[in-house]
């Protein structure tokens, strides 16, 4: 399959899951009625439903969705390892951090972008700390150690949080968001995430040839004229800046940065270069489609978006694995 | 055309100096065997002269931008790291990326550059199999084939032969002293003192970060250098079949 063909694929079955996404949910309207709503504005509950509920959480599954799998396939690239994913430098551990602060406070029930920005401005610390570590010099090596540490870290003081709750609704408030979801979302998330996202998007979508030069290492990588400094800077700013915002108006998604890039990888020829425009199509069909199962499994139980990505997650790695050891034979 | 030129070159690492003042003057059409035994001080001093690494005195390559050394000369490092499964084809097209735009489009210079650079390591039926399913030796070619592709007047390589069957030592050592035949530049640094003295026009001897003797291969492989610096005692003849050179033992 040629690449363009695969991104058509990619392209085209976003497009359908997006269309999907707005037709399907719990108010039971028909597609046209649901269409017509949305263009027209006639139908007050149905214009409702549609431009208040449906349309924002179906951008937001494609906006994350897409960010989860463009930073996943950059992180890939840069650290030339397969495993690598967007929680690896701790910018998401650190907006997960920001979020329960704000629910543990109080500040999340006072405005309803306080969680949000809360979360960004965890990010925003996470990416400063991760520079100040990791050096302006130095390689992959020490940008892992770093965001192992941040995300330790984030982790350690998010169970403190929680281990410290004085108030067990807080506590199960802070759980349920961290499983990460989609619902009840607002286009005040899309209009606060956007920026950010977009920021992120551009940052990593100029990598591409640096990331392919580096399939020869950073040595020679260096000597191709990549400026290898440059680069791990924009990948480590354009990952917090959408991830970060991802993070901010989703919760954590796990599994998806690590996931699509894997199953797109043999399909673009494993050039780390293409692999980013494919990888955040693909994240972004994936989290769009997981959203629209999670609203038809369970419609009653509020079934989280993020158990949903890791329980799809789990199997698919169990069949790289069996993928890998028929390959060696083993 | 482009030369290298160093000039009291020296790289610490901590206190102690790995390359000690080294002056060099390579020029277009040498084929310049770099020599001598581990830790001398061989791939720092080849890392310094294109400025991968941090250093004292000049160097005419490293004071180039990054885009400009990139197009002056080719870099094949020792470690052979191939990381993603890419096809031969992709792999060496990456050593056309200096010539490229950023959109990464081979135009027929750099598709006429990569069929060339296949051809000339014997690769050209390997070219749509996946780089990584190769053994050994034939990745080393590939990487080999990626420089070739670079098309940089100046090749440096670090000990691009070690692991090649003795046909391909022959075969790539005759490609890098045609390359120098051509007019371009070529610095290799090899462990093979017989395949040096064979094709090289000229040897550089490290011992502890200095350069120690430089000059045609049978002045360089004396007998006292060999038993000062590699500890070897060894037979060199020049035959009607070139020159000739076997160690016998460590003294």
């Amino acid at each position: 399959m040629s690449y363009s063909m695969l991104l058509s694929g990619l392209s085209l079955l976003t497009a359908l899951l997006f269309a999907a996404a707005l037709l399907i949910g719990p108010a039971g309207l028909s597609p046209l009625e649901s269409l017509s709503a949305l263009v027209t504005g006639q139908g007050e509950a149905a214009v409702l439903v549609m431009r208040e509920i449906r349309l924002p959480r179906a951008v937001l599954a494609a906006l994350v969705g897409a960010s989860l799998g463009l930073s996943g396939a950059a992180l890939q690239g840069y650290l030339r390892n397969p495993l690598a994913e967007p929680g690896l430098i701790g910018v998401s551990g650190s907006a997960a951090l920001g979020a329960v602060i704000a629910l543990q406070t109080g500040l999340a029930a006072a405005h309803v972008l306080a969680l949000p920005a809360m979360a960004l401005a965890g990010a925003l610390l996470a990416v400063m700390l991760l520079l100040l570590l990791a050096g302006p010099r130095g390689g992959a090596f020490t940008l892992i150690l770093a965001g192992i540490a941040l995300s330790a870290l984030a982790g350690a003081l998010t169970t403190l949080v929680l281990n410290l709750s004085p108030n067990p609704y807080a506590a199960a408030d802070i759980v349920f968001w961290m499983m990460g979801s989609l619902a009840d979302r607002s286009f005040m998330h899309v209009w606060l995430a956007l920026p950010f996202t977009l920021i992120g998007w551009l940052l990593l979508a100029g990598l591409g040839r640096g990331l392919d030069a580096l399939t020869l290492g950073e040595d020679a990588a260096e000597a191709l004229g990549i400026r290898l400094n440059r680069l791990r800077l924009g990948l480590v700013l354009g990952v917090s800046a959408c991830v970060g915002a991802g993070v901010a108006v989703a919760g954590a998604i796990g599994f998806v940065g690590l996931i699509v890039p894997h199953l797109l990888r043999p399909l673009v020829g494993a050039r780390p270069g293409r692999l980013l425009l494919a990888s955040a199509l693909g994240g972004a069909a994936l989290l769009l489609a997981s959203d629209i199962a999670v609203r038809m499994i369970l419609p009653e139980r509020d079934l989280k978006l993020g158990v949903l990505t890791a329980l799809l997650g789990a199997p698919l790695f169990l069949h790289l694995i069996y993928k890998t050891r028929a390959e060696q034979g083993a | 055309m482009t030369g290298l030129s160093l000039s009291h070159l020296s790289v610490h690492r901590g206190p102690c100096p790995v390359v000690d003042d080294v002056t060099l003057e390579v020029k277009p059409g040498e084929c310049v065997g770099l020599i001598g035994p581990n830790g001398a001080g061989k791939t720092t001093l080849m890392r310094a002269a294109l400025g991968l690494i941090a250093h004292k005195g000049d160097s005419s390559i490293a004071r180039l931008s990054s885009a400009e050394r990139a197009r002056a000369a080719a870099w094949l490092p020792q470690m052979r790291e191939i990381a993603w499964p890419v096809s031969v084809e992709t792999l060496v097209g990456l050593g056309r990326t200096p010539h490229m735009g950023p959109a990464q489009r081979p135009g027929p210079l750099d598709r006429a550059a990569i069929d060339a650079a296949l051809a000339r390591m014997e690769l050209a039926q390997f070219a749509g199999r996946r780089a990584t399913a190769l053994s050994g030796g034939e990745q080393a070619r590939v990487l080999i084939a990626r420089a070739l592709a670079q098309e940089a007047p100046v090749l440096i390589a670090d000990e691009p032969i070690a692991g090649l069957d003795p046909a391909h030592q022959i075969t790539t050592m005759r490609i890098f002293s045609d390359l120098a035949a051509e007019g371009r530049l070529v610095l290799v640094a090899l462990h093979d003192l017989g395949l040096a003295a064979r094709f090289c026009t000229r040897l550089v001897l490290m011992h502890r970060g200095r350069l120690v003797a430089d000059g045609e291969p049978a002045d360089v492989l004396n007998s006292d250098n060999l038993a000062r610096v590699f500890g070897l005692r060894a037979f060199m003849a020049e035959t009607e079949d070139g020159p000739v050179f076997q160690p016998l033992e460590v003294v």
